[in-house]
């Protein structure tokens, strides 16, 4: 589903930062995997440039067997659109719209209907138990509630790929246990799944563990599917 | 293609801040406003002033003779001399433009109350004119009828009142069609009763003040000749008077023995030019209104400019968001340039209509204290300025997005959405 090969990227700021220095990834379809690292190890840049935020100076990424380098903005907005979903630390939902109408906002891009997009988002939110919520603003959810709505969006236009970053990071345990709980079950419909964390309890939670150092790859965990933890604290 | 979805996205943003969408949009509506409330009222002005001159014929030119001032053919200088009809109708024949040409004749009481009715009497200025002066100096017929052809030809001993020769000859209501009156020792049957449009513009004394008789009859009676000291014509308007002003006298001047460069013979006074200078201040008049207007306007739309500068920097992180599940740059300058647009037609639509109804009730108002002299007449800025109104408020909506819409899709979703 998403294959690096030999990426690199430099930021040319007052002194360069050579920030990925050659990054060789494969990361198959249905996979969990989580990206770890300390910070100004990369891992937000790989993020990014898995999700054609960013781009990169050289090297080849494939994403569900298409090369992407080079897009035009309009071709980046429709690949980000149609194949991919992002779940952010701070939810990054719209404050003045309603759950639904944030859940439905992707397919708003897609020329989707009204009445059908709506529709499609209240599905997503009563699938994540916040039918009750739908009309409610952001400011009026729970840091939970919010990352669920979230999700929603990420899952409404049915992307072959989440892009979580942090998705935990603004939680508390408990939240953060429901939230990979949540993720988990996503997985399992068959979704390939990137998080970038830097808590080891919720990298335990997927199949496989990518320690990122100084720009390139440490080391590869895997961790074995049956002993996948879900009871040790996250934090 | 009306986009509805569009533009409930549009009008959800534009709503979340009512306060500063509404400051944003005074601006807009203020010059809008004032450009509909200056430019009726410069109407209104000039309405007025061409009402006060409604029955002239703007290009119209009356000619008089002098004394000469240069010997000519054996004559010597400073000689006195007069037109003759035939002159006018040789006039008729080389200059086609002539639309109507008239001579006028003048007779001022020679004693106290010249003109005699039953058992009153007052004194008036008698003019001798041709049936075609109607089409130089209009005048409103109250009763009767102007002078025709055949009292021209036949002489005919008839006369036309003025509006005030009336009032003050006759009693209030009484017909005076048909009746003779006393006008220099001689008697004439009125035929009519006329009124001029306007008090204030009029040549050789006002109509309303007169007895008008029949020029050849005027002639005849008081022995005055085959003489014309004055005359005036009208032309069609694609002929300047001014264009043959110069032809014409030299076509008289050839006719009476006067030297080509006689300069005094024969003054003239082009009404056009008047009318032109009034056209002139007018245009002036209006030119200012419309950059004052503009000016107010513009003002107004670098703040809506402005404010969705600010709008778009507050909105970098929802922005980013937006672009980050697939909006694409179209997608972002739409939205910004669409809210702008929103906002300034709204504001300036509110601001024409409102203008335009409180100059309805303004014109209301004038036209209920109707006057002659009414300077100020039917304010309205016209359907031509409200539209060119409406294509600049469309316009200049667009205009205001340009700038926040070219900044907006500046913002990278990856600068936005940054956890820092």
């Amino acid at each position: 589903m998403i294959r690096l090969q030999n990426i690199n990227k430099t930021y040319f700021g007052a002194q360069p930062l050579h920030v990925l220095k050659g990054i060789n990834l494969h990361v198959e379809e249905g996979e969990m995997v989580s990206i770890m690292g300390a910070s100004g190890s990369g891992k937000s840049t790989l993020l990014n440039i898995l999700g054609i935020l960013d781009n990169y100076d050289s090297g080849d990424y494939h994403l569900n067997g298409k090369l992407v380098k080079d897009l035009s903005e309009n071709e980046a907005a429709d690949v980000r659109n149609r194949t991919i979903g992002f779940i952010f630390q701070s939810f990054n939902l719209i404050p003045f719209k309603t759950a639904m109408e944030n859940v439905a906002l992707p397919l708003y891009y897609q020329n989707v209907s009204r009445k059908k997009r709506n529709q499609l988002a209240m599905d997503y939110l009563e699938r994540f138990g916040l039918k009750e919520w739908a009309d409610h603003y952001p400011n009026e959810l729970s840091g939970g509630q919010k990352q669920r709505v979230s999700m929603a969006r990420a899952l409404v236009t049915q992307p072959k790929v989440i892009l979580a970053d942090e998705p935990t990071g603004a939680l508390d345990s408990k939240t953060s246990a429901e939230v990979m709980q949540i993720l988990r079950e996503v997985h399992q419909t068959g979704i390939t799944m990137v998080i970038v964390t830097h808590e080891r309890g919720i990298a335990l939670r997927t199949d496989k563990i990518i320690h990122l150092k100084d720009g390139v790859i440490e080391n590869i965990e895997t961790n074995d599917p049956g002993l996948i933890d879900f009871n040790t604290e996250i934090k | 293609m009306f986009d509805f979805d569009g533009l409930n996205e549009i009008w959800q943003t534009i709503t979340r801040n009512k306060t500063r969408s509404l400051l944003t949009a005074f601006g807009v509506f203020w010059g809008i406003f004032l450009l509909v409330i200056l430019s009726s009222t410069g109407n209104g002005f000039e309405n007025g002033l061409m009402k006060q001159v409604e029955g002239v014929t703007p290009n119209t030119g009356f000619f008089f003779t002098s004394s000469t001032s240069e010997p000519y053919k054996g004559y010597q200088k400073g000689r006195q001399w007069s037109l003759q009809l035939s002159d006018l109708e040789a006039i008729r024949e080389t200059f086609p433009c002539v639309l109507a040409i008239s001579p006028e004749a003048s007779l001022w009481s020679n004693e106290d109350k010249n003109v005699v009715y039953s058992s009153r009497s007052a004194s008036f200025t008698v003019k001798g004119v041709m049936p075609e002066y109607n089409d130089i100096q209009r005048s409103k017929i109250l009763r009767g009828r102007f002078i025709n052809d055949t009292d021209i030809a036949a002489r005919r001993k008839v006369c036309l009142l003025g509006k005030k020769v009336y009032e003050t000859m006759f009693e209030k209501g009484e017909d005076p069609l048909g009746k003779m009156v006393k006008v220099n020792g001689i008697y004439f049957q009125v035929v009519g009763v006329v009124r001029s449009y306007t008090e204030n513009v009029n040549i050789n004394g006002t109509i309303d003040e007169s007895v008008i008789l029949p020029f050849t009859t005027m002639q005849q009676v008081y022995a005055i000749g085959d003489k014309i000291y004055f005359f005036s014509l009208v032309a069609d308007d694609n002929t300047p008077i001014s264009s043959f002003e110069k032809d014409l006298k030299l076509l008289l001047k050839e006719r009476h023995d006067i030297a080509p460069t006689d300069e005094n013979a024969i003054n003239s006074f082009d009404l056009s030019e008047v009318f032109n200078a009034f056209k002139g201040l007018f245009l002036g008049i209006h030119i200012l209104i419309w950059i004052v207007g503009l000016g107010t306007l513009l003002s107004g739309i670098i703040g809506v400019s402005n404010i969705m500068l600010v709008t778009v920097k507050e909105r970098t992180r929802e922005i980013g968001v937006r672009r980050a599940i697939g909006a694409k740059p179209k997608n972002i300058i739409g939205q910004v340039l669409s809210e702008s647009l929103l906002l300034t037609v709204l504001a300036g639509m509110v601001g024409l209509c409102l203008g335009v109804a409180i100059m309805a009730v303004v014109a209301m108002i004038t036209s209920s204290m109707p006057s002659d002299n009414m300077m100020f007449q039917d304010p309205n800025m016209g359907f031509k300025a409200a539209v060119t109104a409406t294509v600049i408020i469309i316009v200049s909506g667009l205009l205001a997005g340009v700038l926040p819409a070219w900044r907006a899709i500046q913002i990278k979703a990856i600068d936005a959405i940054r956890e820092e």
